[in-house]
This record gives C-alpha cells, structure tokens and sequence, in this order.
C-alpha cells in the first residue's frame, strides 16, 4: 500500500460518522465490515484490537469538529433545540468536511447546506437561516482584513461615477427577523478558546440556549463590522443598505444611488441630507476603502476558505 | 545543545503556550515569562483582534511558533497559500525557528485537524523529508519538526518510530522538537521503553523540548494537556536535558486550564533540571568545529 492509499484509506475512516452512542460504525460507506477495514492497516496490541485503535481517532475527530462547530454558531443550535442541532451539525459536517487549515472556516459552507437540506431546521427554517447568516458574518467579520480607510475628505471628492469597495471585515445582511439582539446575546455568554495544540478533545455536550418566546418579524437591515477590533451589528435603513450592497457589487455612485432609492417611501427633498449623513457616518466608522474589481475581491474573499 | 542552528542559536529558558484565557492576566499584570509559544493557525489571518493581542504581546515578550496544519507527513502537495500566510506571520514574529508535527491530516483537500501517525516506511522518510525542505527553503527559518502521540500502529511500518524520525531529521537537515510527554504516551500505548527513544534522538538536533501532562484510561493513554506533567515524564526530561544540554522548554496545557501562575510555575519546575545540565552530546566531528568557530552567532 502506498503512503497515498494508507492516508485515503485511513481518512475515510477517521472521518466516518459515529453511531449514536458515539462509537465507530461496524460497517464502512461502502458495506465493508470496519473490523476488516482497520485490521487491514492497523496493528491490534495486547489491549486493543485494530477496530479499538481506529475507533480513538474516529472519536476524536467528531469531538474535535463538533466542538469547533457548536462554538461557532450556538445561536443556531438555540433556535433548532439541541437535539435537532446534534442532527444538524453531523450531517452538515458529514456532508461538508473540513476543506482548510483553520477550523475556523468549518461553517463556511453552511448556509448553502441548509438551503438544500431545510429538514434540519424543522418549522423554523427562514429563522434558522438568518441566524446562521448573522453567526457566519460575525466570523468572517472578527478575523477579516482592515483596509485603509478613506477619509471624509476623501469621499468629498467623489462623483457620480465613482466606485467605492467595502471594508473585507463589512458584511452586509438582511434578515427577516430581528435575531441580532438575541445573537449578541449568545455569543457574549461564550468565550472563545481558540485552537490549542495537539490536545486531545474530549466529548463535550452542546448545550445550546433557549430562544426567545417571541421575536419580531420584519425586514432588518444589519451592516456587521469591526470597531477598534471588537465587531458590532449596526442596523442600517432600508435604502442605506441598499446603497452600500450597490457599491459592494461594483455600481458606480450615482448607479447605487438609483437603485437605494427606487421605490423609496423617503421624500426626494430628505434623501440628499439623509445621503450626507449616511456617509459622514461611514467615513467615521471607515467602512470604505480604495476601490478593488469584484474579481480582485472574489480572489481576497477565496484565500481564506 | 541549547542554541544551535535548529533553534536560532537562540537561549531561550522555560516558556508557556500562550492562551486566551490567559490574555487578561498577561496584560495586566506583565508577567516575567521567558517567552511564549503561540499556536500558528490562531494568528495566520487578516486582521481584528488575535493580531492585536498578539503585537501587543510581541511588544514585551519573545515568541516562537509552533503549528498544528502543516503536516509534513501528508503524501499530497504542500498548500502554497497555507505557506504564504504562514510567512506573513513569521515575518510578524520574528520567530526564531518554526515548529510543526511529524504527522499527517488532509488528503484530497479534506482536513481532519488531528494529527494522525504517518506509517514508519521509507516512502513516508523520503515524502516527508521532502516537505520538510520545501517549507524551510520557502520560510527561510529553522524548521523543527515534533514527534506526536500516538494510539495507533500501521502494519506498514518498516522501522521505529525514533528511527524514523532520525531518518527523517536527518533527511531534511532539520531540528526536532522533542516531546517528552508525547514519547511517554506513544510508549505506554504502544509497549516501548521511552527511554530507548530519548537516547536514540540525535541530541545536536534538538531546538526545544516540550513537557505536558495527559489523561489515563484503563487501555490507553490520551494526550489531554489537562494535568501537571507526572513524575515518570520529568524523568525523561531529566534524561533529555542530561544529553541535550540546557534547552528551551515550553509546558502546553490545552484544556481545563487553570490560573496562569498555576501553569507558568508547572513550567518553572523544569528549572530543577535545566540548572543541573552541563555540557550536551555533540554531534560527530563537532569538536573539531566548535574549535574552529568557538562563539559562532547569529
């Protein structure tokens, strides 16, 4: 067996799913018996067969990942339940196993997942989704790069036609229900632990909080970001969000300008005040930098997942 | 050796790993630490607050880095952009060499964040020699490579695993991390005398040394970071520091971590042994060389 087949093989079953109780499975993907499997590469000892030697590493993959997960987004597991939310984050990660270095970019792919699998959310999947949107950007916004801010002097130079790209750690969200307070409220119970050596994980319970009994529903528009390294959920308008999603997208100002304010219920005598202030307070909060193509942005936005 | 071209002809002492629950204490009360261990992954990104703590500590205190990703042993290509925001940091640290484990954990673009054994086979010493070089060549740092835990024995294995990682280290001319606790976890997993492996490590190699504790179960034992360190390890330590001479140290403890006193004077206990260690075992022919360059620096 070359190195290449052992590791493929050995993979395969590290990364095979647990039993409920925790334990490696009997049988591979592909029916094959894991006693057979492991006693194919693994040495048993005076203690432990090959199956037992295998079944540590199974384990402790599952704990390691399942842990990285449910510290990323309880918020989620709080509006599934945690039995749902154990459901959840083993057929995602099943599914969706680690593609990076960094755990850290586990849930990047989560998202989409759920979109095809909406059974894993139960009857709350518009709310579970927005929450995993809100839990997702809060990630991508804790670690994400600062560029140089333009000034307001800056800005005052523009025109319509110019074009303005979004700080890498801005991200823009709307949401149908008004989660953010409730998410905030989630991730300020929990410390981060970061990745620590070549520890081995133990078996750790998730124990998700509950969701509120009501919350609001309605559009909500957030603009998630950094502020002197700590991030904020800012809620934007209607149309200021609308504006900057332009500008993120490319549109020239005076493009993004049409499109924030085309069907606006906002008189057209308030907009260019209302303008002036968005922006004032944008450059005070530096959310905008020199302009980057979209291509060159896709490039940035692929190098960490 | 203490300093040597593994480890920077550096001296460092007794280190810690750093850790976030530890991040308040550190800034606050600016312990006397002789330097800390920072795990690579936590700071290979773009920016926010792990850059800040980390400068901030860089402002007061020495830092070496020591990585869970790289998998030398892993039969596929290195990851460029994995090696490009890994010299991004160590341009940011200035470390003085740069740690990883001798393991595997991806095949095909997938990731299991463990550090899985590679089969003690010449394909694996040729495959992971060659890695080895390909990230000193691209870091332009000591590289120096940790032995792991581990739970597992692959029938494939051709030899050892102490002479695999000679075969290896010498391979990719490079250090070794030596980790006691992990030689004594592998040993009494796998039945050996851990201090067969002690004293087969070529000692001239040895950058660092790494002390931890871990967790009995009635079968096997688990590398959990999550007690002091046991007397049988501080003796394979003891036997260590006796062949390698005075060498950094660094206690890891991952999980359940207690007060940062508590874990710094765990660590400072190593002093009873560094103090004690005289001259190291010299690699072959190094006399000759130590006359020619008697205070060779960086």
């Amino acid at each position: 067996m070359t190195l290449l087949e052992l590791q493929r093989r050995m993979a395969e079953a590290v990364m095979l799913p647990l039993t409920r109780t925790d334990t490696m499975q009997q049988k591979a993907r592909n029916g094959r018996s894991m006693m057979a499997e492991a006693a194919a590469f693994i040495k048993p000892n005076d203690r432990l067969t090959s199956f037992e030697r295998l079944e540590i590493y199974n384990r402790q993959y599952w704990f390691r990942i399942i842990s990285a997960f449910a510290e990323d987004f309880p918020g989620l597991g709080a509006v599934v339940g945690q039995a749902a939310f154990e459901k959840l984050t083993r057929a995602y990660l099943t599914d969706c196993p680690s593609q990076s270095f960094t755990l850290r970019n586990l849930g990047s792919r989560l998202e989409t997942w759920l979109l095809e699998h909406p059974q894993y959310a139960g009857k709350r999947l518009e709310l579970a989704l927005d929450v995993v949107r809100l839990e997702w950007a809060y990630i991508e916004s804790f670690d994400n790069a600062t560029e140089r801010a333009l000034t307001i002097a800056d800005l005052g130079q523009l025109d319509g036609e110019s074009q303005l790209s979004l700080q890498p750690h801005l991200r823009l969200l709307h949401l149908l229900d008004a989660v953010d307070d409730f998410v905030i409220d989630v991730h300020r119970r929990q410390a981060s632990q970061g990745v620590a050596s070549n520890a081995v994980t133990s078996a750790k319970h998730l124990r998700s909080r509950r969701l509120p009994a009501s919350l609001k529903r309605g559009d909500i528009y957030l603009g998630v970001h950094r502020y002197e390294n700590a991030v904020y959920y800012k809620r934007l308008e209607r149309e200021e969000y609308l504006l900057l999603r332009a500008l993120d997208a490319g549109s020239t100002l005076g493009e993004a300008l049409d499109q924030a304010f085309t069907s606006s219920p906002l008189p057209e005598d308030q907009r260019p005040a209302r303008v002036q202030a968005w922006f004032a307070n944008w450059a005070e909060l530096g959310w905008f930098c020199r302009h980057k193509t979209a291509a060159a942005r896709r490039t940035a936005r692929k190098r960490v997942n | 050796m203490p300093a040597n071209r593994f480890n920077g002809f550096t001296e460092y002492g007794v280190g810690i790993g750093l850790r976030i629950p530890h991040y308040q204490h550190i800034f606050e009360k600016k312990p006397v630490v002789d330097w800390f261990e920072i795990i690579s992954e936590n700071y290979m990104v773009d920016g926010g607050r792990p850059l800040q703590v980390l400068d901030q500590i860089l402002d007061q205190y020495r830092v070496v880095q020591h990585g869970v990703s790289m998998y030398f042993g892993s039969a596929q290509p290195l990851s460029r952009e994995h090696l490009k925001r890994l010299k991004t940091l160590v341009r940011r640290t200035n470390t003085p060499w740069l740690s990883d484990h001798l393991c595997w954990g991806s095949v095909d673009g997938r990731y299991t964040h463990d550090l899985l054994p590679i089969p003690y086979t010449w394909e694996a010493v040729k495959v992971t020699a060659k890695r080895i070089r390909q990230v000193q060549d691209y870091l332009e740092i000591p590289i120096v490579v940790e032995n792991v835990s581990s739970y597992a024995e692959y029938h494939e294995s051709e030899m050892a695993e102490w002479e695999f990682l000679n075969e290896v280290v010498e391979a990719a001319d490079c250090g070794i991390l030596l980790d006691v606790n992990n030689i004594y976890v592998s040993s009494q997993n796998h039945s050996f005398d851990p201090l067969t492996y002690v004293n087969s490590v070529p000692s001239w190699r040895v950058a660092q040394i790494h002390i931890a504790g871990h967790s009995k179960y009635r079968k096997y034992i688990l590398d959990t970071h999550d007690h002091p360190v046991i007397d049988p390890v501080w003796s394979l330590y003891a036997r260590a520091i006796e062949r390698c001479g005075p060498t950094a140290t660094l206690l890891e403890w991952d999980d359940n971590i207690p007060s940062f006193d508590e874990v710094h004077a765990e660590a400072l206990k190593a002093n009873r042994y560094l103090k004690r260690a005289t001259v190291p075992n010299l690699p072959p022919g190094a006399l000759n060389k130590v006359r020619e360059h008697p205070l060779e620096t960086r």
